[in-house]
């Protein structure tokens, strides 16, 4: 956060530096399930950021220390990989990327029903391939897709974006000059349905009528954010939809659960009543 | 049965499901009145209850499910069961077919062992407690086994059986289901690789209409050409 920079980052039609209008998202891209071997798996590019997001369980907690007998326990791990920043980033935990694991796990943990899987642990992996403003935004918006695909039962999809303030002017989603060179920067995140916050933070200073501003701002991005994930994993599960027209399909509540062990012919004495 | 359910409608987790007539049932939460899908699944609306049916997830144990378990871990008077589940499952002495000396476990199943079992019960912070102790339980000794979706196993049941059945008549292989989604067979090896292939088919297209026609079409194929 440069503060006072003389830097022009929105000209006099109030275009900015990367060619958008001051209310206008980076463009979103979001495919659901991209990773065989995680549960649940999305991939996230909001203009250069691209971020992956790969989530396990519910599993057995370990250290089982960590286990909480009233319900499952969300450990996020939120990393940026040496080369996704231009200079090379120091690999492993520091003191921003366990701040945003903690923030990111805590927002989940409101949303999934984290009552229904007791001693367990919901692992969430965040890894920032590319970044560029707004990763922790990008991150979150992958993890939630992310805990869907992996049919884990949530509340709600949970889209975020950043809004901030550029030369004086309330802006939608920061890139990288705006955010280094800006006045200010919020990233929120909130169930879209409810208008639930789910995570807010700020840098810098806003007026509580920019505030205002960029809250409004922020609400309808993440309604827009959230459409685009709802799109990934509709696309991601298409086969249901698509040619299930014709015939209905068997039910497979219909299927006979009572007995679901199927008997090897020579065992007479489980052959079946019927 | 309602003919709604028929319709096959994704849903994902916020979705609404229904504003106030109907019953919420599993994988749904209400809430301000209204019933909204917890999960990624298929609606589904069964005598006034409306259903998502989750189409991935993990395998929790219900009292009475039969299941296919590993044998993980040995103590003095029980074994801990691997119930492909994030809670694993003892099974104690007393609830095994055979009369154990304490600290002779170790006699009776090994670390590794398959074992056909039933859930006995599962309290609220979910501890699991499996049994053998009834007919038809035991210990599957050779064989191979599948591990598919929990969510699936309707899908490879069939209507009835018939899909298993098929399989069955086809491969000319035994083959136990359990309800957490592993599958243990046993026959010769080439049945039994046409047999997992046929489930592979049913896990990865279970969302598809006329899975059994396709299947049935693949068993014939390979089978035509053997003979």
């Amino acid at each position: 956060m440069g503060g006072n920079s003389d830097m022009k980052l929105i000209d006099e039609n109030g275009i900015r530096t990367d060619g958008r209008k001051v209310d206008e998202l980076r463009p979103i891209k979001i495919e659901a399930g991209v990773l065989k071997n995680a549960d649940g798996s999305a991939y996230v590019e909001v203009g250069k950021n691209k971020v992956l997001a790969a989530v396990y369980g519910p599993r057995e907690c370990h250290p089982r220390h960590m286990q909480n007998p009233a319900k499952a326990i969300i450990q996020c791990r939120y990393n940026m990989i040496s080369f996704s920043v231009s200079d090379r980033k120091r690999p492993g935990p520091d003191r921003r990327s366990v701040e945003i694991s903690k923030l990111i796990s805590e927002a989940l943990d409101y949303v999934v029903f984290t009552e229904n899987y007791p001693r367990t642990s919901i692992d969430v992996y965040i890894e920032v391939l590319q970044a560029n403003a707004g990763t922790r935004c990008a991150g979150l918006t992958a993890a939630a897709v992310a805990l869907a695909d992996a049919g884990i039962p949530m509340r709600d999809i949970v889209p975020s974006v950043a809004v901030g303030k550029v030369n004086d002017t309330v802006v939608l989603d920061l890139n990288k000059e705006e955010d280094n060179y800006g006045q200010a920067d919020l990233p929120i995140a909130m169930i879209p349905r409810t208008g639930e916050v789910l995570l807010m933070q700020m840098d810098g200073h806003l007026t509580k009528a920019e505030f205002d501003l960029a809250m409004e701002m922020g609400v309808k991005a993440c309604k827009e954010i959230y459409e685009v994930q709802k799109d990934a994993l509709r696309r991601r599960y298409a086969i249901v939809n698509g040619e299930s027209e014709e015939e209905p399909m068997e039910e497979p509540k219909d299927e006979p659960m009572e007995e679901p062990m199927e008997e090897p012919k020579d065992e007479p004495e489980m052959t079946e009543e019927d | 049965m309602n003919n709604e359910s028929f319709t096959r409608e994704l849903v994902l987790p916020g979705d609404v499901l229904d504003a106030g007539t109907m019953k919420p049932g599993e994988g749904t939460y209400v809430d301000d009145g209204k019933i909204f899908a917890a999960m990624l699944g298929i609606k589904s609306v069964k005598s006034n209850f409306v259903n998502v049916i989750p189409l991935g997830g993990r395998y929790i144990p219900a009292p009475g499910d039969m299941i296919i378990g590993k044998v993980m871990d040995i103590g003095p008077s029980n074994w801990l069961i691997d119930i492909f589940s994030p809670y694993p499952a003892p099974l104690h002495v007393n609830e095994v077919p055979w009369r154990v000396e304490f600290g002779d476990t170790a006699r009776y199943l090994g670390v590794g062992d398959t074992l056909l079992a039933k859930v006995l019960m599962v309290d609220e912070t979910k501890r699991v407690q499996v049994t053998m102790k009834e007919q038809g339980l035991r210990k599957l000794q050779g064989g191979q086994i599948v591990e598919i979706a929990h969510s699936k196993v309707p899908r490879v049941i069939g209507k009835n059986g018939s899909m298993i059945q098929m399989i069955k008549t086809y491969t000319n292989c035994r083959i136990f289901i359990g309800q957490n989604g592993r599958i243990w067979m046993d026959g010769n090896m080439e049945d039994m690789a046409h047999a997992v292939q046929a489930i592979k088919m049913i896990d990865e297209g279970a969302q598809t209409l006329k899975l059994t026609e396709r299947v049935k079409e693949f068993l014939e194929s390979v089978y035509r050409k053997e003979e």
